[in-house]
């Protein structure tokens, strides 16, 4: 991965979403930049995992833009190398391992795939002595936490969209992605993540954007 | 690029070897499928041989759609697939990987069977040999079709009776020039011919079917 020194911003410009026959949203104008943290909140249904959807560059919005240094998200080459979209399913396989899903989803990314790399990364998150245990074994919050491994082996400046990242964590779970999240902003990098819950006292400050008022 | 590929292949293989029950699936309904024509037709060598080549390329096709259904079904479900897609890596590469290792995982263990499963049917040595040719050249084309016909299905109801209305048609050109092709070695004519076109066939879907596929999978996860 080689991202820009400066971390882009992105931007969503003048933002509709459909989901069928209904207007989600319309109207949204939102950035997000460098060494900032946006919390997107919303009443359940509002649109705030498709919202994620459209900035990951997964979906296409029903009018307005999506930009990432200026260059539509699907169209900009480096957005993929410095996005991080970690959305509510955990994009982890029940026959595999731990280490091997990790592993998998590292090498995909084009992020560091060493076993060393990725035990450090287990270990950070609280599942390094899981780390040989089939993804069926474990419970749901054991799941978020092994998908929030990925967090930590970033080691660069990027954009991370976190759908939900706190859902089923612990005390010491929520703890753990606070830290990433200091350590990540620190370095420059950016975040926009959903939660139903205020983020609690440990995490970094966050500005807030409540999808509420762009009901259509 | 390669590494995305072989992350993706490696990963479905390992996937496979953990469901051995659910991979070998396709090849025991291929094997049991063919067995029953002698019971049912009767035993009579002459009309097996007769109806060998095409009973064979016709349980191959049917077990190769078996488990095509599943191929992108629960990457959507757990999350895998938008991952895939995200990886900067072109959709294409994802859907060649994917369907080569559906070939690894259902054609190959179709293609190793088909001696057995030709003996059984009285099939003469130069037709075995044609008919493992045929199937080496032909399972491959299943399984990129199937791709097609998977992605363009997923999230629907009723998503395995719609691929098979949509892939099955789509599949006869192999069916035809692979049972042909030992038609003619028993007819004591050269096979090259059904040969050549059953490689143009692969040729032509390697370079189509993955773009297809592609195109389907991100409508799907829009």
């Amino acid at each position: 991965m080689a991202p820009d020194a400066t971390l882009h911003t992105l931007a969503c410009t003048d933002l509709a979403c459909r989901r069928g026959n209904r207007l989600l949203f319309t109207g949204v104008n939102l950035e997000v930049r460098s060494g900032r943290a946006v919390w997107l909140r919303g009443r359940n249904g509002r649109g705030k995992t498709s919202l994620l959807r459209l900035a990951a560059g997964l979906a296409v919005p029903e009018s307005g833009r999506v930009s990432w240094g200026g260059v539509d998200v699907r169209r900009a080459s480096v957005y993929a190398a410095v996005r991080v979209y970690i959305g509510h399913a955990n994009a982890l396989k029940e026959d595999l391992t731990v280490l091997e899903s990790l592993q998998f989803l590292a090498r995909l990314h084009g992020r560091a795939h060493d076993r060393a790399s990725l035990r450090a990364a287990l270990e950070r998150v609280g599942m390094e002595s899981r780390r040989d245990a089939p993804v069926r074994t474990l419970s749901q919050g054991q799941r978020r936490r092994a998908t929030l491994a990925r967090l930590a082996l970033e080691r660069q400046p990027a954009l991370w969209i976190l759908d939900e990242p706190y859902d089923a964590l612990d005390v010491d779970g929520i703890d753990v992605v606070n830290r990433l999240l200091h350590e990540h902003l620190a370095r420059g990098g950016s975040v926009l993540l959903t939660s139903h819950l205020p983020p609690g006292a440990g995490a970094p400050d966050m500005a807030e954007f409540d999808l509420d008022r762009f009901a259509p | 690029m390669s590494a995305a590929f072989t992350a993706v292949y490696t990963r479905d293989l390992r996937l496979a070897l953990r469901r051995r029950v659910e991979a070998l699936l396709p090849v025991v309904f291929f094997i049991v499928a063919v067995s029953l024509f002698p019971v049912g037709v009767g035993p009579e060598p002459q009309t097996l041989r007769v109806i060998a080549s095409g009973v064979v390329w016709v349980c191959a096709l049917l077990a190769s759609m078996l488990s095509v259904a599943n191929l992108y079904a629960v990457d959507l479900l757990d999350g895998s697939l938008e991952q895939m897609l995200l990886s900067g890596h072109p959709p294409t590469l994802i859907a060649s990987a994917k369907a080569a290792a559906h070939w690894t995982i259902t054609g190959a263990p179709l293609v190793l069977a088909a001696p057995l499963i030709g003996l059984l049917l009285d099939m003469s040595p130069a037709a075995l040999a044609t008919l493992v040719a045929a199937l080496l050249l032909g399972t491959p084309i299943l399984s990129l079709l199937g791709g097609v016909g998977a992605a363009l299905t997923l999230g629907l109801r009723s998503a395995g009776v719609l691929l098979i209305l949509l892939i099955l048609p789509l599949t006869i050109p192999a069916l035809i020039f692979g049972s042909g092709a030992v038609g003619a070695v028993d007819s004591g004519i050269s096979a090259s011919g059904h040969f050549s076109l059953l490689g143009a066939l692969l040729i032509f879907t390697a370079l189509i079917a993955p773009l297809s596929t592609a195109m389907a999978l991100r409508i799907a996860l829009e």
